[in-house]
């Protein structure tokens, strides 16, 4: 069989425990039983925690070390609608939107598993579509940060300087990992709905996809529990 | 297990058939390597003649006038980012790195061609843009390599208009196309190696630049962060870096940052930069090494953890490089100490090279001149960062020429003879002819010997106290006249030293139209790279069969065997001593 090693006896010989472990790492060909794509996804995404999580301790950093007070998060993000202002409303709604997408998209994956390919582009789409309303909320608190609340990257009439300056930083890079991922989860949907991969029958792009608008979700938490609730 | 069957896949290698599809837009991660090689090469010359007209004005401050104070701030600058980055780690990882990987794994090619691809002509796009600084008003950036705010981005630096900002994106874009290159490195090592090569029978130098590169994927992230801070501090009037301050009677409008937290992103980036360029060099030594030596490594098991471990300890010494910069002591002494705790895995390693030659039927070939060389290097540049690695000893030495020395031994000679040595190890194989001995010999002597007079002197100037990053001395009570006469002295030493680079040029583009057709194992090495059908290998490397592997990389004078060495893809055979396979456990 493909993933014997060629020198061992079969697999009733395989050791059991950390030697088992140690010795499925350093087998041959392959370190882990997953295909190419994937493998490379999770690196990259690996890469890709260390830019946000280095982003995140740079905004915890210039947060401490600046002696102009920080400006209140429930004041600032605070909506009304018509009535007394509600804090921290719309960012309550984007997280909500979000984390529905996730849910959307592990239907997608598992759909594309089954081989229903019209289920599959469907949600992706679906996926997408939240993940476009999020960005496009966003765009909207930023509007309404710079028009009505007078927040610049360089300066604000509440504080630190440095709250609009991290908070447009780091927003807008996770927003642009949004919005590659609905780009690219479209994209992916398309070629489904197409039946590109009906030949192979694989459905792991589905996946990988997926892997990629996971993490983009669970950053946000971080990005959310760190801007708005410190 | 049906996953299996998509390693097993043959997968579509497009076979190119114009000259722009096999030799420019090419998938071929030989061809990608060498485009790789040539672009760096290329850059690492201009950092060369930059650096010699820097050195000019530092020799002869009177006679020459090639550079005024601002320029000879952009020289160094470019010189030493270049130097670092767009030659080293381009050359290591995008140029040896694809070519050694799927050869010396025995796959056809990289997992993704395409995007391997894009990282080449991404990375040819951050070189043109840092080459483009040059031209913009202004000039290229003259902050030093290591780019510190406020200074960077402030009036009386050289380069604060296009120069910085220019550096800053050439960075970013590099970033990205190490990227893509990088995940395809550690993708091939982990899961497209060939039937029988399991991690613990691979060749060190797949190590070395395995490892290596998931340092960078890991230790650029700081680099890209910072410089996207940088750039909107400089650009759009942010102050993650910039405090309140006063320029030139004026005060600014920046405030309220902090300039400590770029040198930690910088120096959390750049003390693993330091060993993106190491652990492929000790890597590549090693095979150098163990090949010329007819021996295996000693320790090879050892060797694997000592590179993993160095690279996992890399991450968390950063902060010596900021001893003089104000930090809590506390944290000058935890950093002391991870310091020094990594010298434990270093020393090792140099023990075990030193023991692989011993006692070997040692061949002085010039890559194995240029190994060899290497170790007194990098002993030498190694116990030097001992010194600078402990707080107090630091503190009077840090700016001096002390540490110009010291890093130059560590990371501009060492990996430097290492590449040379790569270079002519596996000349044979990648051009299909041999160069000449006795011009690469002459080489080497020059070069060692050469470079020697550059950086020992530069230490005794350290110790006296002479600061780095100077356009001239001038008159000083603390500096001798006599530093004045050894600084001509190194000036003169640097000159030599390129000039012989050119034996270099000559030698390949020589022997690459007449050097004698080379035949396809002239070291008689076992690792796989040596045994591909065609010499040069042909695209998909393996003809119809991938090769099957038996045994780990070092087999070498196995007592009772007819020759002194034996391929990994031989199959086991009474008489091989089982015990020294450490790829299966017995
Ligand atoms: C013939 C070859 C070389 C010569 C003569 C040379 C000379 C010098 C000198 C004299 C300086 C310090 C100038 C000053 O501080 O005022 C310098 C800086 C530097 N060099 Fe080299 N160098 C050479 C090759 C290399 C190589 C191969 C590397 C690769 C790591 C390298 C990396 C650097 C770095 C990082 C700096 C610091 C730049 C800065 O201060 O911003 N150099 N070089
Ligand atoms: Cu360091």
């Amino acid at each position: 069989m493909a993933s014997e090693m060629t020198d061992t006896g079969g697999a009733a010989a395989l050791p059991q425990g950390l030697s088992g472990f140690a010795r499925d790492w350093t087998a041959d060909r392959q370190t882990f039983h997953v295909p190419w794509g994937k493998a490379m996804m999770w690196i990259f995404l690996l890469s890709d925690t260390f830019i946000f999580s280095l982003f995140l301790t740079s905004y915890m950093n210039v947060r401490m070390s600046t002696r102009v007070p920080w400006p209140n998060p429930s004041e600032v993000f605070a909506l009304s609608f018509g009535g007394d202002p509600i804090p921290l409303i719309l960012i309550a709604i984007m997280t909500f939107i979000l984390i529905t997408s996730s849910g959307t998209m592990a239907l997608a994956v598992n759909y594309g598993y089954r081989g229903d390919r019209a289920k599959t582009a469907a949600l992706m789409f679906v996926t997408a579509a939240f993940g476009a309303t999020f960005v496009g909320m966003q765009a909207f608190e930023w509007m309404k940060l710079i028009v009505d609340e007078g927040v610049r990257p360089w300066g604000n009439p509440m504080g630190a300087a440095q709250f609009g300056s991290t908070f447009f930083m780091i927003t807008g890079f996770h927003g642009f990992h949004v919005s590659c991922g609905v780009i690219y989860l479209a994209v992916i949907a398309l070629k489904v709905l197409r039946g590109d991969y009906e030949a192979s029958g694989n459905y792991e792009v589905v996946e990988i996809a997926g892997l990629y608008w996971h993490f983009v979700d669970l950053v946000w938490v971080f990005i959310f529990a760190f801007f708005y609730l410190w | 297990m049906a996953y299996v069957a998509i390693a097993d896949r043959d997968h579509h290698l497009h076979d190119p058939d114009t000259f722009i599809t096999k030799y420019i837009w090419s998938q071929d991660h030989k061809v990608i390597a060498i485009q790789y090689a040539i672009t760096a090469i290329f850059v690492g010359v201009v950092a060369l003649v930059l650096s010699l007209l820097f050195r000019l004005q530092l020799g002869f401050p009177d006679t020459f006038n090639l550079v005024d104070p601002n320029q000879y701030y952009q020289y160094v600058t470019m010189h030493g980012m270049i130097m670092v980055i767009y030659l080293l780690t381009a050359l290591f990882l995008g140029g040896f790195g694809n070519y050694l990987i799927p050869l010396m794994c025995g796959a056809r090619d990289m997992v993704f061609p395409y995007m391997n691809m894009l990282s080449f002509w991404v990375y040819l796009l951050s070189v043109i843009v840092l080459l483009g600084s040059f031209f913009v008003p202004g000039g290229p950036t003259g902050a030093g390599w290591t780019l510190y705010p406020p200074q960077a981005i402030s009036e009386g630096t050289p380069g604060i208009g296009g120069g910085i900002v220019l550096m800053l994106v050439s960075l970013a874009i590099f970033i990205v196309a190490f990227t893509m290159g990088g995940l395809n490195y550690v993708t091939t090592v982990l899961q497209a190696r060939t039937r029988g090569m399991t991690l613990m029978r691979m060749p060190l130098a797949v190590w070395g630049i395995f490892v290596a590169t998931i340092l960078g994927l890991l230790a650029f992230p700081a680099l890209l962060v910072a410089a996207v801070m940088m750039t909107l501090d400089r650009v759009v009037g942010t102050s993650f870096f910039m405090p309140e301050m006063l320029s030139l009677g004026r005060e600014l409008d920046y405030g309220g940052g902090s300039p400590i937290l770029f040198q930690h992103l910088f120096w959390f980036f750049g003390h693993p930069e330091v060993y993106i360029v190491a652990l492929p060099a000790f890597g590549i030594v090693s095979d150098v090494l163990s090949v010329h030596a007819r021996k295996n490594i000693f320790g090879y098991r050892m060797m694997v953890w000592a590179i993993v471990l160095i690279g996992a300890l890399s991450f968390v010494v950063w902060a010596h490089h900021m001893y003089v910069s104000g930090m809590n002591p506390y944290f000058g002494f935890f950093f002391a100490t991870t310091t020094l705790i990594i010298a434990v895995p270093t020393a090792l390693k140099v023990y075990n090279w030193i023991l692989t030659l011993w006692r070997g039927d040692i061949h002085l070939r010039v890559p194995m001149l240029f190994a060899i060389g290497f170790i007194f290097t990098f002993i030498h540049g190694g116990l030097t960062g001992l010194f600078l690695g402990n707080v107090t000893v630091d503190l009077p030495l840090s700016d001096t020429y002390f540490v110009v020395g010291h890093f130059h031994m560590v990371m501009g000679v060492s990996p430097v003879l290492v590449v040379f040595a790569a270079i002519y190890h596996w000349f044979p194989k990648i051009t299909g002819r041999m160069f000449n001995e006795t011009l690469g010999k002459v080489h080497f002597w020059l070069t060692l010997l050469g470079t020697y007079s550059i950086y020992l002197p530069m230490h005794y100037l350290g110790i006296l106290g002479v600061p780095r990053r100077y356009y001239a001395y001038g008159d000083t009570d603390f500096i001798p006249a006599s530093a004045q006469t050894l600084n001509s002295g190194i000036t003169i030493a640097a000159l030599i030293v390129a000039a012989v680079q050119i034996v270099f040029f000559v030698n390949v583009i020589w022997s690459l139209w007449r050097g004698p057709k080379a035949d396809p194992n002239p070291w008689r090495a076992t690792t796989l790279e040596w045994l591909t059908p065609d010499t040069p290998p042909k695209h998909g490397n393996w003809g119809p069969n991938l090769p099957e592997v038996h045994r780990w990389p070092y087999d070498y004078s196995v007592p009772g065997e007819k020759e002194d060495f034996i391929p990994q893809t031989e199959p086991p055979h009474a008489g091989v001593a089982a015990g020294r396979d450490h790829g299966v456990h017995h």
